[in-house]
């Protein structure tokens, strides 16, 4: 139907592009992860397994994963306890505001992150928007202090950043569901709340299932909101990786955390969809 | 409507008694003043074209839609204040709306398990239902696994399984091909019998409508233009959108005086009162004029236009003398040309009232 050369054209530039910022930044990241540093701070491209020997020897790169998990655990089930609810206020009972909702959802999305990162700085700090609240009303006599720099900072930022990223499948499987499938189950005697366990909730799994992947894999890889509001107990494997590949000159051990981590998400991935794919009935 | 003697005598059986119901959708009118009543174990048909409002009111009684005025009862118990899910109505829709995640069994036991039924119970009446509609050999299997002629009967199954009172069918066989289509038509009247339940369908097709149907509402522009039995409203059709809609018919515009009726120069006995009038004439009430007439038959001369065969008789266009053109239906006949004498007895000629005059 096409000629080679029109295919060839319309092929070739995404084959590029992926070639080029994904294929090759990978195979570098790989060949780094076997390479190691001199102390004269050089990199010796000389393979060997040292730096995975190093990731299993220093408890505390685990210790990091772990705790970046649990963070990205905590905001995946704050961001679906949030998304969820509102998600299915906008699709079933937001009748003409919807729109104007559905925006209003999306508008913090267009705000730049680090915006949003230091506005929770502001609200949080000792003399930020929340203990001086707390000092006027009287339930505090001096700042409250772990509410900024900790786990609970990074948690409530991320919650904050990535709740609409949670929130949009599972609105859109939530719009997927044929209304007369509601309808029909109202027909058949169930209640609203019956209708919701029985119909809605199984129907709209797909939705959760790429939303609770978004927030959670979204979490777990970032570094500005435990750099601005983690402090030293709320570091994530990111910010390790940040500071290997920075001030620590360490880029072969980065390399080794960057694709144990890749490798994770990729694991996470695969078995969203696959478990998406099992609650799929369209 | 009906005078309070024809009210009490038939009170005794009616299920469901539509009362002055209106809806609008915004501005738009889509019922006016409706009242329409169903008889226990009647199968009533609402039929309409596309537009006319029979699905919402079909909606109104199951509850997915409220009336602006008017009331629905059901069994001396006011429905329309009750929420869908406390109505004794079950709905087939038309395009079955089975919950895809559920297999065919669990769609049919859903509605006994939501209403906390007995667990022995619920496997006793899904596994009948499921007979009835021949269906059990698929039990295990999800609706998308199964054709639609298999889907609607599961959605069949769904809905009677909960025995409601009332079951209303929203053109659910639209979807199907037409030999199954005919097929089906048959079973559901059938079935219909068997459990006794009364039906409300409705359908735009009005040969099904004649099939199935104890009685036929007709419905046009949000208003009843008539309700009787297939029989009556294609015998005696009250308007001429009945007639033309019900099966086909000549319409023959004139003028009633006295007992006479006066129309493109035919001039024939009425019942009808005196001024401008419409008759309705069915082209199989048409026959070609043999030497012996009977006394009442009207005779007029007319040459062929076209003829067509369709089996077991031929369909003829003519034009008679003051360019009035009848459709004439006649017993198969060999190749009809030229001028020829045809008759029809006057009471054929149904007074109908003018449709177009009302909106």
């Amino acid at each position: 139907m096409f000629s080679r050369a029109y295919k060839a054209a319309i092929t070739l530039p995404p084959l590029l592009w992926v070639a080029v910022f994904l294929l090759v930044p990978y195979a570098l990241l790989l060949c780094y992860s076997f390479w190691t540093v001199s102390p004269a701070q050089t990199i010796i491209h000389h393979w060997n397994l040292g730096n995975y020997r190093e990731l299993l020897r220093v408890h505390v790169y685990f210790e990091t994963l772990l705790r970046s998990m649990w963070i990205a655990a905590r905001v995946m089930l704050f961001a679906l306890l949030l998304g969820y609810p509102l998600a299915y206020y906008l699709s079933f009972h937001a009748g003409a505001r919807k729109d104007l909702l559905y925006q209003l959802v999306i508008i913090p999305l267009w705000v730049s992150y680090l915006v949003r990162a230091y506005a929770w700085k502001t609200i949080l700090g000792s003399d930020g928007v929340l203990n001086t609240l707390l000092q006027y009303v009287h339930l505090t006599r001096h700042p409250v202090e772990f509410l900024l720099y900790s786990p609970f900072a990074v948690v409530l930022t991320l919650t904050h950043i990535y709740t609409p990223f949670a929130f949009l499948p599972i609105y859109a499987s939530l719009e997927h569901i044929p209304r007369n499938l509601v309808e029909a189950s109202h027909d058949l005697g169930a209640s609203p709340l019956q209708t919701f366990w029985r119909v809605i909730l199984p129907l709209s799994i797909p939705g959760v299932l790429a939303g609770a992947t978004f927030a959670f894999v979204l979490s777990l890889g970032d570094f500005l909101a435990p750099l601005l509001l983690g402090g030293p107990s709320g570091i994530m494997i990111s910010n390790i990786v940040v500071s290997l590949f920075g001030a620590a000159y360490n880029w072969p051990l980065g390399a080794a955390i960057s694709l144990c981590m890749l490798l994770l998400v990729v694991g996470l991935l695969f078995l969203s969809e696959r478990l998406e794919k099992k609650w799929s009935y369209s | 409507m009906n005078s309070p003697a024809t009210d009490a005598r038939a009170a005794a059986a009616i299920l469901l008694s539509i009362r002055q119901v209106a809806k609008s959708f915004g501005k738009l009118p889509v019922l006016r003043a409706i009242s329409l009543h169903v008889d226990e174990g009647e199968f009533l048909t609402i039929l309409g074209e596309s537009g006319s409002g029979k699905t919402t009111l079909l909606r109104l009684i199951a509850g997915f839609e409220h009336a602006d005025s008017g009331e629905i009862w059901m069994a001396g118990e006011r429905l329309d204040p009750l929420p869908p899910y406390r109505r004794r109505v079950n709905t087939v829709f038309q395009s079955y709306a089975l919950f895809p995640h559920l297999s065919v069994r669990d769609n049919v036991a859903y509605g006994l398990r939501v209403q906390k039924v007995a667990a022995s119970d619920v496997e006793k009446r899904v596994d009948e239902a499921l007979a009835m509609v021949k269906m059990t050999a698929f039990a295990a299997s999800k609706p998308a696994k199964i054709s639609g002629g298999q889907q609607q009967r599961v959605a069949l199954a769904r809905a009677l399984v909960n025995r409601p009172r009332l079951l209303l069918l929203d053109e659910p066989l639209s979807a199907l091909d037409a030999n199954l289509r005919r097929q089906m038509q048959l079973e559901l009247k059938s079935l219909q019998r068997e459990v006794g339940i009364s039906f409300v369908f409705v359908t735009h097709d009005q040969e099904e409508a004649m099939v199935m149907s104890d009685r036929i509402a007709l419905l046009r522009n949000g208003s009843l233009e008539q309700v009787a039995s297939p029989r009556d409203i294609y015998s005696r059709p009250a308007t001429s959108y009945a007639a033309q809609f019900i099966g086909h018919t000549n319409l023959l515009r004139g003028r009633a005086e006295h007992g006479r009726a006066r129309c493109h120069g035919l001039e024939f006995p009425t019942t009808a009162a005196s001024g401008p009038a419409i008759f309705s004439l069915r082209p199989e009430h048409i026959r070609l004029a043999d030497s012996a007439a009977g006394n009442d038959a009207v005779r007029f001369c007319a040459s062929i236009l076209t003829q067509s065969f369709h089996g077991a008789t031929d369909l003829l266009q003519v034009e008679c003398a003051e360019g009035l053109k009848l459709t004439v239906r006649v017993p198969s006949h060999g190749p009809l040309t030229g001028q020829h004498n045809f008759e029809f007895s006057a009471a054929h000629a149904i007074p109908v009232r003018d449709s177009e005059e009302r909106t």
